[in-house]
């Protein structure tokens, strides 16, 4: 047994690891939309999720030798900060007329 | 990056396996830690902090996929730019900590469910695709993506898109000057 050979037992590092871990962020990105009230932790968990698909999508460029996947996550990037920018003004107007940022708080347009 | 990487392949392959393990699993294992610590913890500014170190994570794993030019423009535009934003947001309103509430136990029940859900078919997924499983080595063959080769595709035939985009970004900063202008009537 040489050293590090306990490394050695995981396995090679394979498509799968890395969409496995792309899976796992999902998950963890979802929770926090679901089940946080405060609208600036919906946000980031948001932003966990577009990162989560970022990743899919370069492991996928990195195992078909393609460069395509990688413009896709250039886009992604850029209409994410888009996203957060108009997100956070929405989120800021609404803090002045409320004083608040829980969800739990707009739910003017519920039936 | 893959200079080095193929010296080493020549020279050692077990040494760049376990390179690589030791990188994916330790940079795995740091940003799922901040990624659960954004979604668990309480004050705002902690919050902000996990995501900032969940992106720079992130850009590492990118790295580790030979997707340089990728890994900077997370580190600029993600953990720079869109990081200052939300940062500046919870400044500006004085978020302060959530106060504790009862933990909705049926929601967090929902979640952990489908998670298991999730966790339990991610084997089956990989087992359809038999080429899931070949290792990702790092080679001097396999090519980088750098800035160079994404420039040339943005340009000739993502160059519709590329402009869209530019129109996008247009408006959002538009939308969002319309959207927090003191009096909208004037």
């Amino acid at each position: 047994m040489s050293p590090g050979s306990g490394l050695m037992m995981l396995g090679e590092i394979t498509l799968g690891h890395y969409l496995a871990l792309s899976g796992l962020l999902f998950l963890v990105g979802l929770a926090g939309v679901l089940l946080r009230r405060s609208l600036l932790i919906v946000m980031m968990s948001l932003e966990l999720l577009l990162n989560a698909a970022n990743l899919a999508l370069v492991a996928a460029a990195r195992f078909k030798g393609i460069p395509d996947p990688q413009v896709a996550v250039f886009f992604v990037i850029t209409v994410a900060a888009a996203e957060v920018a108009v997100g956070l003004a929405i989120l800021v107007a609404i803090f002045r007329l409320k004083k608040t940022t829980s969800a739990e708080d707009f739910a003017a347009l519920k039936f | 990056m893959t200079a080095v990487a193929g010296d080493l392949t020549s020279r050692n392959p077990r040494k760049i396996t376990r390179m690589e393990q030791f990188f994916f699993w330790s940079l795995a294992v740091g940003l799922l830690a901040a990624a659960t610590a954004v979604v668990t913890l309480r004050n705002p500014v902690t919050n902000a902090v996990c995501l900032v170190v969940a992106l720079v994570f992130q850009a590492a794993l990118f790295i580790t996929l030979e997707a340089t030019f990728l890994a900077a423009v997370q580190v600029i535009v993600y953990a720079g730019a869109v990081m200052v934003l939300f940062l500046f947001v919870i400044m500006l309103l004085d978020v302060k900590a959530e106060a504790r509430r009862p933990i909705p136990w049926p929601k967090v029940a929902a979640v952990l469910v489908g998670a298991a859900a999730v966790v339990a078919g991610v084997p089956k997924l990989v087992a359809a695709f038999p080429a899931a499983r070949e290792p990702l080595r790092w080679s001097a063959q396999s090519t980088p993506f750098g800035a160079k080769e994404l420039g040339a595709l943005l340009f000739t035939s993502y160059a519709p898109l590329f402009l869209a985009t530019g129109v996008l970004l247009l408006v959002a900063t538009i939308g969002v000057v319309v959207l927090c202008r003191r009096d909208p009537g004037s």
